[in-house]
């Protein structure tokens, strides 16, 4: 048997580059379906364990899938926006602890949210270097926004316009990091904290500018009408928040009609949960409530559909591999008949010679199995973090 | 050693019979087989081999009745007892010199590859220059050299016969004489009986007898 093994291994070697390639395609074909299945599997754990933390959530009319990705994964396009009139509403219910999102604005990519200490306390993100934003115009970091941006408590992120050309959307609001979130292993990873406040200064909808009721701005003032100014384009609007401008910063308009992307509610039981959900389940022309569990649910049975047609393929696939490599080896067999016919020409069994055949398509085929094999206790190992960064990232 | 009697042999294509109502080598002869192609001298050294077996008649090599032994007993005695050179060496391209020569070890278990056959193969390759290029790939050896390691082949087992079948046709006149003169002298080392094949005229007067075979060449004329 040794001596069978030796003249298998010794033409597998010598044919390293067929050997490699017959070895790689029967790794694939194994490891593509399995692979896949394991990956598809973490992925649906790793989103489905984020939406089963978020009990409820509601936002505007629209695509719930869309509300779900951007509130939970900070992901998607903004959703329809809905009105910070909605918090008021949960809160008066009493039903549920009512948290705020205005996921909207980004900074060099990494989504700016909006929000209230609460979100901070509800995801169990803890501060691992300075303090939780206190006053308007703070801000802390997710750690790896922090990490890449190479920013700590102390410096400062600048939002990003929304877009170059809009030149009367967004201005650029700079922002002073005041501290920095430990890691989570999630998307809060890769978010920025703000007050939601801070996040309405960013719109515009509140914001600050120089005092117009001083005498040395009655040059830019136009009309006035009691309490009414009226000024010129060349006011100095502040894009940054100091102890010196806090105080200008104001509002206009009724603060509930302001807009956010979603309400987290978080009922106190299951019961108001239920009711929560019952009273905007009715006829409401505005507002939708979404269970993210039921709708992340509805995404991966869409995914596993789909993973049944590309695993379907990929049997066809591994049926013309397995149909090739038969090819190949009858070809190979052809090209060795020389060879064979000299092994049994010099005396060599039929059996020793068919033994040395196999021993050689069972080594490659078991070379296939076990890089397969160890492709997928990578997939195992270290899915689950790839899959965690690219959802993240 | 070798003795032929009444044999008929014919291939299942029927394109030609070989008949040889007696033929007989002595131990230790070194006997030149000549004739035109398609005599049926490759078929002759398969039969005195085992390799092929006849119609009718009886063959017997080194004692052993060939036409009475099944197939496995003949391939048994073929590897412990023939050495076979082929025109174009038969070598196998992803072995090393000392593997070949070692490979009627490897593929019968009636042979022992232990010290004793390694030490008997590098004595070989001593013999034919081969000493320093054990270890060397046979596809960066030159023809002659190739040559060489299936002589070598051939006669590390120490067989009571070498067939070979025109052992210098694939080299250039300057290789020609060289392998002849190992093959012969080799064989006389080892005491085995030779019976070879060749086109090459020149090189007869090295053997002690020529046979040439068209005296048992019949077309087939059905």
């Amino acid at each position: 048997m040794r001596d069978v093994l030796y003249l298998a291994w010794r033409y597998l070697a010598h044919h390293r580059i067929k050997t490699a390639i017959l070895v790689t395609s029967i790794a694939l074909i194994v490891y593509l379906p399995i692979g896949l299945n394991v990956l598809i599997g973490k992925s649906a754990d790793e989103l489905t364990a984020r939406a089963v933390s978020t009990p409820v959530l509601v936002g505007a009319k629209g695509s719930p899938l869309e509300l779900v990705l951007n509130s939970l994964y900070f992901e998607s396009a903004t959703p329809a926006l809905t009105r910070h009139a909605e918090v008021d509403r949960i809160a008066e219910t009493d039903l549920a602890l009512p948290i705020p999102l205005y996921v909207r604005f980004k900074s060099r990519g990494h989504p700016i949210v909006g929000t209230t200490l609460d979100y901070l306390d509800f995801r169990g993100l803890e501060i691992a270097a300075g303090r939780r934003p206190a006053v308007l115009g703070e801000c802390v970091l997710g750690s790896r926004v922090a990490e890449s941006l190479g920013v700590g408590p102390g410096g400062s992120v600048i939002s990003s316009p929304e877009s170059v050309f809009d030149i009367a959307g967004t201005y650029p609001l700079k922002m002073k990091v005041v501290g920095v979130l430990a890691p989570s292993y999630s998307q809060d990873d890769l978010a920025i904290f703000v007050d939601l406040k801070t996040a309405w200064v960013i719109e515009g909808v509140i914001h600050g500018h120089q005092d117009l009721a001083a005498p040395e701005a009655a040059s830019q003032v136009l009309d006035r009408d009691g309490d009414t100014i009226t000024a010129n384009a060349s006011v100095v609007q502040y894009n940054e928040i100091t102890p010196e401008n806090i105080d200008s910063f104001h509002l206009h308009g009724d603060f509930s009609d302001y807009p956010i992307s979603a309400v987290i509610a978080v009922p106190g039981d299951q019961k108001s949960g239920v009711i929560l959900m019952g009273r905007y389940e009715g006829d409401d022309a505005t507002a939708q409530i979404v269970k993210p569990k039921k709708t992340i649910d509805e995404l991966l049975d869409t995914v596993v559909t789909v993973q049944g047609f590309v695993v379907a393929a990929l049997g066809l696939v591994a049926l013309a591999t397995v149909a090739t490599a038969f090819l190949v080896f009858m070809l190979s067999l052809r090209l060795r008949r020389r060879e064979i016919d000299t092994m049994t020409k010099i005396g060599g069994s039929r059996a020793r010679v068919a033994a040395v055949l196999c021993s050689e398509i069972v080594a490659v085929l078991l070379a296939g199995g076990l890089l397969a094999l160890g492709l997928t206790l990578a997939t195992g190992r270290f899915g689950e973090a790839a899959i965690r960064a690219f959802l993240v990232g | 050693m070798i003795e032929i009697s009444d044999l008929l042999f014919r291939y299942p294509e029927g394109t030609f019979s070989l008949r040889v109502p007696a033929f007989s080598v002595a131990e230790g002869e070194r006997i030149a087989v000549i004739g035109p192609s398609g005599s049926g001298k490759t078929t002759l050294l398969n039969l005195i081999a085992g390799i092929a077996t006849p119609l009718e008649g009886r063959v017997t090599t080194d004692g052993e009745e060939l036409t009475a032994l099944g197939e496995a007993d003949r391939r048994d005695f073929r590897v412990q007892r023939i050495g076979l050179v082929f025109q174009e060496f038969e070598l196998l391209e992803y072995l090393g010199v000392m593997d070949n020569m070692l490979l009627p070890y490897r593929v019968n278990d009636v042979l022992r590859l232990d010290g004793e056959a390694r030490e008997r193969a590098r004595r070989v390759a001593e013999r034919v220059g081969l000493a320093d290029k054990l270890d060397r790939n046979v596809d960066k050896l030159s023809q002659g050299e190739r040559q060489r390691v299936a002589l070598c082949r051939a006669l590390c087992t120490e067989p009571a016969v070498v067939l070979a079948d025109e052992p210098t046709g694939n080299l250039d006149p300057a290789n020609k004489g060289i392998v002849l003169e190992l093959l012969l002298e080799s064989v006389a080392a080892t005491g085995s009986t030779l019976v070879a094949v060749t086109h090459d005229h020149d090189l007869l007067p090295s053997f002690d007898r020529v046979v040439d075979f068209k005296q048992f060449y019949e077309p087939e004329t059905a």
